[in-house]
């Protein structure tokens, strides 16, 4: 049995369903920003996966975009989680609705 | 020298201009000295440019200025011809002396300047109106004048009743407007062109009767309007409600005789339309019967002289309906000198007893006021038409005119006849009410004679009372022969050649003339005024109610209809648009903001179920699947 792309495009596939889950469903702030994460890197997976068996080096560079931008994102959105939970000593997203229509 | 007449507009102009801006700095009294030399100086430069058409040095000219609408071919163009020379000296002449007397007569008002901008802006105006080279300048002039008789109407506008006879001026001459206008339009259609030259001298070959009946007669409508004939008199005597030095202007030298000199001005068309002259002489003649049994009855001092005037105008009427039109000008001539002087005096009356103008609380002033009474005594002889004084002349002439040319008119005279001994009675019952008898002012009054600037336009004026006949008697035509080249092209009605007739008929009107004074003399210097009770006073003094059938026929259903589109078309169909469309805007909104549920995960679910869409879209349409 060799390891074809095609596993690596079903392993990614699997973690981003299950991300997608977690976001939607968990309603802890902390989860569902992990669970983004791991949508995320299930996509770097399929780009790495694909430049691999491609041999194109374009897959990888997206890849590292990807990394760049999701630390920074990691950075802004825990700062913005943790100043909720200093007001509100909570993180169920579920209670911050004050922007209902 | 006729190129620079722009000159006699532009001087007022200017100074109505300086004193809106500087009026207030300049003060009392330098704005109205500032006004007053404007239209002095307006006068002597007219006197100075209009002398040659005596001697015949000087023949009438068409001055363009400018190019004005050119794609109708209108310029603004002034005509200079003796018809606008005689207008233009009455005008400055007579305003200059209003200007003079309003130095005096304003005195202290918080609004001085001011007050002097507006009386230049009426005189620049109707002399727009009588230089006028053709329809379109004369329009002009024609609405400046509505809108600062407006102006001075309702000069003090903090009084409701001033400021709705101003309202009442300006609309009952804009359906005056409407008919002039409409009339420009008829000629311009008929000669494609407004110029008064071409018009007229073409006028027989191009109009048809009918034409000319139509075209003349909307004439008569804007000639009712401004000049306060029937049906559209009523705006004069509320007009009252202005200062009284505006109360002189308006009903002597400016306005109301702008619809005598346009009929004058436009002969050449009335002379194709026998039915309109018709019409228009006896529109003047019942004006002026009319008007006259309205003055009886008066009580106030100004609103005696105000149906005179629409009564003396109605004469002017008759005499330019008829095609006399020396006689009417003439009568404009001298009625603007005895009128100015008339209410000048009763300004100076109302001025002494502290702004009292009912007549049954006057009297006895001869001895007070002893310029003004002897003044008004020779404007009383003026206009009853007592010989020798000026209105004598005038108004035979325009009656021997009618009773030479016969028919018709022949009743009109009559009728016209009977108004000179109303005239005599009621004048004779306002001087005496005024200053004869017993004084039956209050204690707390203490009358004076006015101040030198208010009395020496009275002298002036009371001098060209009394001679200003002299323009044109019967054996020395001055006036007639000085008009000539004005009335070139029509054909004039004149009194009977012989002298004799022309002799019997002024010694039957001065018979009435000196019937009528008698009569009221024996009834008004007595002791006690009579009671004027009775239906003929009582239906006299409300002026036969015309004004509350206006109201009822008029003014009621225009608010009704007002009021309706007010609530009704207003309140329902334009605010049910604007309503209806925001509640549409705010129900969307409404539904709409329950999408807006604050929760984060619904939001990424719906984003989620959107991607997942365009994914499939995405790959049916590729062919994919």
């Amino acid at each position: 049995m060799t390891l074809t792309a095609g596993w690596f495009m079903g392993l990614a596939a699997v973690l981003f369903a299950l991300g997608g889950a977690g976001v939607l469903l968990r309603r802890n702030a902390l989860v569902m920003f992990m669970s983004i994460e791991l949508m995320l890197n299930a996509v770097n997976l399929t780009f790495v996966a694909a430049s691999k068996a491609l041999g194109q080096v374009e897959g990888q560079v997206a890849t590292l975009f990807v990394i760049v931008v999701a630390a920074a994102e990691v950075t802004v959105g825990l700062a913005i989680i943790v100043a909720i939970f200093h007001r509100r000593a909570s993180a169920d997203v579920d209670e911050f609705a004050e922007l209902r229509g | 020298m006729t190129d620079l007449i722009w000159l006699l507009i532009a001087l007022p102009a200017v100074g109505a201009a300086v004193l809106v801006f500087l009026g207030r700095r300049l003060g009392e009294p330098g704005a109205g000295w500032l006004a007053t030399v404007t239209v002095a100086a307006s006068f002597a430069f007219a006197v100075v440019s209009g002398v040659g058409f005596v001697g015949g040095t000087v023949h009438p000219a068409t001055v363009e200025l400018f190019s004005w609408i050119p794609a109708l071919g209108v310029d603004a163009t002034l005509l200079w011809d003796p018809l606008a020379v005689t207008m233009t000296l009455v005008v400055t002449g007579v305003g200059a002396l209003i200007h003079l007397y309003a130095i005096g007569y304003m005195h202290g008002d918080p609004r001085f300047g001011r007050f002097f901008a507006y009386l230049n802006l009426f005189i620049a105006s109707m002399l727009t109106l009588v230089l006028a080279g053709n329809f379109a300048v004369m329009f002009v002039g024609w609405e400046l004048v509505g809108l600062s008789s407006y102006l001075l109407i309702s000069f003090w506008f903090e009084r409701p009743s001033a400021a709705a006879a101003g309202k009442k001026a300006f609309i009952v001459n804009r359906i005056g407007d409407w008919g002039f206008l409409v009339a420009l339009m008829v000629i311009f259609a008929a000669f494609g062109t407004l110029d008064f030259g071409t018009v007229f001298g073409s006028a027989p070959e191009v109009l048809s009767v009918g034409t000319a009946t139509v075209i003349t007669l909307l004439l008569l409508v804007g000639a009712t309007g401004k000049s306060a004939q029937l049906p559209l008199y009523v705006w004069l005597p509320d007009a009252m409600e202005g200062p009284t030095p505006v109360s002189a202007l308006i009903h002597a030298a400016t306005m109301v005789t702008a619809g005598v000199y346009m009929i004058a001005r436009t002969g050449a068309l009335f002379e194709l339309a026998p039915v309109s002259q018709a019409i228009v002489a006896t529109v003047g003649v019942l004006t002026a019967l009319f008007a006259a049994t309205i003055a009886i009855s008066q009580r106030d001092i100004k609103r005696v002289l105000a149906y005179s005037t629409i009564s003396q105008i109605g004469y002017m009427i008759f005499g330019v309906g008829m095609a006399a039109y020396t006689a009417g000008m003439f009568h404009l001539v001298t009625h603007a000198f005895f009128k100015a002087l008339l209410f000048l005096g009763a300004g100076s009356v109302i001025h002494a007893l502290g702004g009292e103008q009912d007549m049954r609380k006057m009297g006895g002033l001869r001895t007070v006021m002893p310029v003004t009474f002897w003044t008004m005594v020779i404007a009383w002889l003026a206009i009853s038409g007592v010989f020798p004084l000026a209105g004598f002349w005038s108004k035979d002439e325009i009656l021997g005119a009618a009773f030479a040319k016969g028919g018709l008119y022949t009743g009109l005279w009559a009728i016209g006849l009977f108004t000179a001994f109303l005239t005599a009675f009621y004048m004779t019952r306002w001087l005496a009410m005024t200053f004869l008898g017993e004084p039956r002012w209050s204690d707390d009054v203490h009358p004076h004679e006015s101040p030198w600037v208010m009395t020496g336009p009275l002298v002036i004026l009371a001098f060209a009372s009394t001679f200003a006949g002299a323009l044109n008697t019967p054996w020395r035509l001055a006036l007639e022969r000085f008009l000539e080249p004005s009335f070139e092209l029509v054909t004039q009605s004149l009194p009977p050649e012989s002298i004799g007739v022309v002799a019997a008929l002024a010694g039957l009107s001065l018979v009435l003339v000196v019937l009528g004074i008698v009569v009221a003399w024996r009834r008004y210097t007595t002791a006690e005024l009579p009671a004027e009770a009775g239906r003929f006073w009582y239906v006299t003094l409300h002026g036969y109610w015309v004004d509350d059938l206006y109201g009822r026929v008029f003014v009621l259903p225009g608010k009704a209809l007002s009021a309706w589109f007010a609530a009704v078309l207003d309140g329902t169909v334009i605010d049910g648009i604007v309503n209806g469309l925001g509640r549409t805007v705010r129900g969307f909104g409404a539904a709409m903001s329950t999408l807006q549920s604050g929760w984060v995960r619904s939001y990424a679910a719906v984003f989620g179920g959107g991607v997942l869409v365009l994914l499939v879209w995405t790959l049916v349409h590729g062919g994919v699947i």
